[in-house]
């Protein structure tokens, strides 16, 4: 809480928060993004979410690494290779718990995070690893806020990343077919939409997503094996906050869930920044069930 | 319940039933004695039991599939150990030691510190889940489940910052007295504590209790609609839940003799999910099934470390995805779906191909249908 006092003697530390959780957000609205879209379409909730996020980036590291590839085509390698894993565990395991409660989707693929959390730490080792960009860092004011130049990069990268999904979503084959099973899978399939295609190319879609925004998270910031949880969290949190199919909701409070992480870990200490994105979860659905309470609606 | 209509068979059934229960007794008393070595193995397999069944009132009978039980596991766990010491000693010159101070307690004093420990474990367990209830319990199927799973983790970060209670690096219980048989003693308090939990759980479901739970876990509007007081029932299941919880959660932390917060006491990725998935392998929304889960389980669980080594963690994540995607009704369920007469089922045959099985009614939500 001390720290709290050093906000208001010096303003552009402010500002340094505002901007680094900004940039942060970015990379969640990403993700979220991404779990909307298999929310509203198939109807579970993706706990292996933040996972693949992090898969992502130990894609774009091994590759790098590997094969001295130019840092930022990690991106696109980990999309194609997200995108495989995605729809291989669509027709393995995932197809099976479509039509199934939301119990058995959200345990299973609580399953699945398990797994893939464990063959990340067998793999690639439990370190906190990050890729260097070799881009530098701005400084202004005097020092008082700067801003790496990665960071920013990734921003602009996941802005490109969602318009060019949302392009997709709007004008392609696929994105009418998707929009359609969302709003109605049964009459999609009368229709003659193979929507066991469509959610797989859907599931696939959103494990590429999340394996560009894992890919921006290594150059950006770190990754370890066990990071998953807290992004999918995070995304669940935003998406709850935002609604499903609400592209500028789950932006603004992408930016929103980024700024406040900031400013808690900074007033109230790096150790306690996870612990708030969890009770910051857990308030959020208490009060959005409350303020529905008083409407006499129920939560489901 | 099943059980019920069990031991309504008769006197022949009955005599069998006791009997059965006298076998497991005598057995379970003769297996630390029989097997010293084995001594810890058993232990956790009553504690397992025991988080097993307690996770079962939520998940399997009232339909709240909670993910934060862990967090009764922790709380019991850390406020043994701090009455404990707190008894004796100063609790944060204790946990700053970091171990490094061992208290020198006579054996009374050991064993009084330790009963009032769990004890207030289990009572503070209670009130912190009366609290969560009060903004918990409206929540409803996945929001309820996503909600309680962050509240699991946030209750490990928390413990993990807070230095009164070690913070990251954790607390040691108290170090048994030489004189006493630690392993046989342990034993014994979870082998009590598994039994308790068992039979006052059984006697809940019997009752109206259990009546109310399956009618929430069924259709929750409409029992409130018929004048059922849901709120306190859902109050009153997850308080009952995290009693016994807390209690086992006390018990592990001797047992295990260091309590980390994240990996031991909050250890959401463990016993956290362990609770879950005994639950569903056994039979959700049965009294035995969570017992069967735990031990078929506990042995799955030992054979990986045996002999897989290094792949354990994946093992149990592909387990629970096959176990949650092809096996949901659980070993009671399968079989009672095999022999439903044995289980006090009168089975038509002609409506048997529409028969569905009541713990697994539930599909919530799902648009557009299949077909």
């Amino acid at each position: 809480m001390d720290n709290l006092s050093l906000l208001f003697q010096a303003p552009p530390l402010a500002l340094q928060l505002v901007i680094e959780g900004i940039l942060l957000g970015g990379i969640f609205a990403l993700a979220a993004y991404g779990m909307a879209l298999v929310w509203g379409v198939m109807n579970i909730i993706n706990i292996v979410q933040g996972e693949w996020v992090v898969l992502g980036g130990f894609v774009a590291l091994v590759t790098h690494n590997a094969l001295g590839t130019p840092v930022m085509l990690g991106i696109p390698v980990a999309a194609v290779a997200l995108f495989a894993i995605g729809w291989a565990c669509y027709h393995t395991i995932i197809f099976r718990i479509v039509d199934r409660d939301l119990f058995t989707s959200i345990l299973a693929t609580f399953g699945l995070s398990i797994l893939f959390q464990q063959l990340m730490n067998t793999v690639f080792g439990s370190d906190v690893r990050t890729l260097d960009s070799g881009l530098g860092t701005w400084h202004w004011m005097n020092n008082m806020v700067t801003v790496s130049q990665t960071k920013v990069v990734g921003f602009v990268l996941a802005g490109i990343i969602a318009v060019v999904l949302t392009l997709f979503m709007r004008n392609s084959r696929m994105g009418q077919a998707i929009r359609a099973t969302a709003q109605n899978a049964r009459a999609a399939r009368i229709l003659g939409i193979d929507t066991d295609k469509v959610y797989a190319f859907t599931y696939g879609l959103n494990a590429a997503v999340c394996g560009a925004a894992g890919a921006i998270v290594v150059m950006a910031f770190t990754i370890h094996p066990y990071q998953g949880l807290i992004y999918t969290v995070r995304s669940f949190t935003i998406v709850v906050v935002a609604g499903l199919g609400n592209l500028p909701g789950v932006i603004a409070s992408a930016f929103g869930l980024g700024v406040a992480e900031q400013y808690a870990g900074f007033t109230l200490g790096a150790e306690y920044q996870n612990a708030f994105v969890f009770l910051l979860l857990v308030v959020i659905l208490i009060a959005r069930n409350l303020k529905l309470q008083r409407e006499r609606k129920v939560l489901r | 319940m099943t059980d019920a209509s069990i031991s309504t068979a008769g006197g022949a059934g009955k005599a069998k039933i006791a009997g059965g229960y006298s076998t497991l007794l005598v057995l379970s008393i003769a297996a630390p004695l029989l097997f010293p070595a084995y001594v810890t193995q058993f232990t956790f397999l009553w504690i397992l039991v025991v988080i097993a069944l307690c996770w079962n009132i939520m998940g399997g009978e009232m339909g709240y599939n909670s993910f934060g039980n862990i967090v009764f596991f922790g709380v019991g766990m850390y406020t043994a150990s701090v009455v404990q010491v707190g008894m004796f000693a100063d609790v944060a010159q204790y946990t700053a030691a970091k171990g490094g101070v061992s208290l020198d307690l006579t054996v009374t004093q050991y064993l009084v510190g330790m009963g009032l420990g769990i004890l207030a474990g289990a009572v503070l367990s209670v009130i912190v889940a009366g609290v969560l209830g009060l903004g918990m319990l409206g929540l409803r199927g996945h929001y309820f489940a996503i909600g309680t799973l962050g509240l699991g983790i946030a209750a490990g970060e928390l413990a993990a910052g807070w230095e009164y209670i070690g913070a990251g690096s954790g607390m040691v219980p108290p170090q048994f007295p030489a004189s006493l048989d630690r392993g046989n003693i342990l034993y014994f308090m979870s082998f009590v504590l598994a039994i308790a939990t068992f039979f006052a759980l059984r006697r809940l479901y019997r009752g109206r209790f259990g009546l109310a739970l399956n009618a929430i876990r069924d259709d929750e509007d409409k029992a409130e609609a018929m004048g059922l007081h849901t709120t306190l029932y859902k109050t009153v299941a997850w308080c009952v839940s995290a009693f016994f919880t807390a209690m086992a959660g006390a018990i592990t932390g001797y047992v295990v003799g260091f309590i980390d917060p994240i990996y031991v006491a909050f250890a959401g990725i463990t016993y956290g999910v362990w609770m879950v998935l005994m639950t569903v392998l056994g039979g959700k929304g049965t009294i035995w099934g969570p017992v069967i889960g735990a031990a078929v389980f506990h042995i799955t669980q030992e054979l990986f470390w045996t002999y897989l080594l290094g792949w354990q963690r994946v093992a149990l994540g592909l387990l629970i995805v096959l176990i949650v995607v092809f096996f949901p009704k659980g070993i009671v369920g399968y079989v009672r779906d095999k022999f439903p007469e044995r289980f006090g089922y009168k089975v038509d045959a002609a409506t048997a191909d529409a028969a569905t099985d009541p713990a697994l009614g539930q599909t919530a939500g799902k648009s557009g249908g299949s077909q």
